[in-house]
């Protein structure tokens, strides 16, 4: 199977990978996917008290296209308010990185990451969780 | 000069050996003629060069020229094993014997036959190491059993079975044994009689010979096996396969065989010895990885590795001049990872990250340690990279972990 480019780029030079020091306030952390299925994404986020994302960190146990649909949506939710990143459908991650039909279980993987992180950090900040979203064992 | 991509993927296909296209080429302009033009010396001519063949054929499992059946490959030699034997037997019984790891075109045979009514299917299991055991081969026969059908070595995890016990059992219940030996021909000392084998399907284009040729080996005597066709025509092979011969496929396919079995002993020896520095490199670089397949019973070119945390695709995507394949479930055509692997009862985790390097007569050292150091960087690279082996040097128990996925 024939890479597209944008995927290839993001595989080989990926944005933003990592994890955020232990102590570091203002984190959201959501972590999706099994091993067992072969993908397993971490998100982190850092937003301000008024809810802009400031920064991104991900680490992604998964396939060349779960790899680049991560490292992508790092790049695209910084210094996006939290509505607008909460609105990001994995439509858009299959567009810019032109996803074949096969792996487009990858973009969803990287939008529920981003729904994830967000939840968690509105947790630790003592608000009302975001709708549950509706989780099955893998 | 190393050359750049390093073919490392013998199991899925081997290169034709340069010899074996000398030996073909003729065959393709002045001697054309059709094997079964029994008129012309055109014919006569094909004739011999197809006879030479099942000679050379016959001659590195230790069968009779007259048993060898051609065929287009060895997935119709299963088809017309299994589904041949099925049907001529009907009326001493319905039921198969074979075991979780075989090939598809074996599975899916037996498969197609439970289907349509006209078997039923024991798919015996097999231990850690990928191997079946006699025993449960002989608890499995039954008075309605009419096939054993059991690969000699694996093709992803280079297990090689206990081939000559599961023989003895066979012969002693009167059952026909089938073995597909695609991979093991030419790699592995292979003899129908010492093993027990009634049947045994073969293709070319594994052991350096062309694509699209294979035979069947047919047992003549002790006892004689009858088959139903699968394709009707003009009664070829002996009835049991009609077709015109590919008589250049033919040539190319018994010079490989003569070859191999001429060289099988010194190459076996360097592929074990290439594949010993492979796997000593790469453990000696990288912890957490996993021989996958039994440690000695196994080819000599086979190396089937797990490297943990790290998903098998995205690996081979980045070792992309290197040409290996993956039990990753991004890797197959169904989405799932490797069923074989799977059948070892190893985590599944590891199966998304198997590696089968498949070494083969063409490979050199240099090739081995420029793999090496591609593999152990980009597996670092990439665990740098994997929540999994960040969680791992946490100490979190990643079985304890409720992980939640769509």
């Amino acid at each position: 199977m024939a890479y597209s480019t944008k995927v290839l780029d993001h595989y080989n030079h990926p944005r933003n990978v990592g994890s955020f020091a232990k102590d570091e306030e203002n984190i959201g952390t959501g972590v999706v996917g099994a091993p067992e299925c072969g993908d397993v994404m971490k998100l982190q986020l850092k937003i301000t008290d008024q809810g802009v994302i400031e920064d991104a960190r991900f680490k992604t146990f998964g396939c060349g296209s779960a790899i680049a649909s991560s490292s992508y949506v790092t790049e695209l939710v910084k210094g996006k308010r939290i509505d607008e990143a909460l609105a990001i459908r994995n439509t858009s991650i299959v567009q810019e990185l032109n996803l074949p039909p096969v792996k487009i279980h990858c973009s969803v993987l990287a939008e529920d990451a981003i729904k994830a992180a967000i939840s968690d950090w509105k947790k630790r900040k003592g608000m009302a969780p975001a709708e549950e979203k509706k989780s099955a064992e893998g | 000069m190393l050359k750049l991509p390093i073919y490392m993927d013998n199991h899925a296909t081997t290169r034709v050996d340069p010899r074996v296209v000398d030996a073909m080429l003729p065959y393709f302009s002045e001697k054309f003629g059709n094997a079964a033009s029994r008129n012309h010396s055109f014919g006569w001519e094909a004739e011999e060069a197809v006879e030479k063949a099942r000679g050379q054929i016959a001659a590195i499992i230790g069968a009779k020229s007259k048993e060898i059946i051609f065929t287009s490959g060895a997935t119709e030699s299963d088809n017309l094993a299994i589904k041949g034997v099925v049907d001529f037997y009907k009326d001493k019984g319905n039921h198969i014997v074979t075991c979780v790891t075989e090939h598809k075109a074996v599975l899916d045979s037996c498969r197609a036959l439970e289907r349509a009514g006209r078997a039923t299917v024991t798919y015996l299991p097999v231990d850690k190491y990928g191997m079946v055991d006699p025993d449960e081969v002989r608890k499995a026969i039954t008075d309605k059993t009419v096939l054993v059908t059991i690969m000699f070595a694996n093709n992803e995890i280079g297990t090689i079975h206990p081939i000559a016990e599961i023989g003895k059992i066979t012969r002693e219940k009167g059952v026909v044994f089938h073995c597909d030996a695609v991979q093991a021909i030419g790699k592995v000392p292979v003899d129908v009689d010492r093993c027990g084998i009634d049947l045994m399907s073969l293709t070319a284009h594994k052991l350096y010979g062309p694509k699209g040729v294979g035979a069947l080996y047919v047992r003549s005597k002790g006892p004689r096996v009858r088959l139903t066709p699968i394709i009707d025509g003009g009664g070829h092979e002996r009835g049991m396969r009609s077709g015109t011969l590919n008589v250049p496929g033919i040539v190319g396919f018994g010079a490989a065989c003569e070859i191999a079995q001429r060289e099988m002993t010194d190459e076996a020896a360097r592929l074990v010895e290439l594949r010993t520095r492979l796997q000593a490199g790469l453990f000696e670089r990288l912890e957490d990885v996993y021989l996958n397949g039994h440690p000695t019973e196994r080819l000599p070119g086979n190396l089937n590795l797990s490297f943990a945390y790290v998903e098998g695709e995205s690996l081979l995507m980045g070792i992309n001049d290197v040409a290996v394949s993956s039990g990753s479930a991004c890797t197959s055509a169904t989405l799932e990872p490797s069923y074989v692997i799977r059948a070892l009862g190893i985590d599944e985790e590891l199966a998304h990250s198997s590696i089968r390097f498949g070494l083969g007569r063409f490979n050199t050292a240099e090739e081995i340690d420029f793999v090496t150091e591609r593999v152990s960087g980009e597996v670092k690279r990439l665990r740098d990279m994997s929540p999994l082996y960040e969680m791992a040097k946490e100490g979190i128990d990643l079985k304890s972990v409720n992980w939640k996925a769509d």
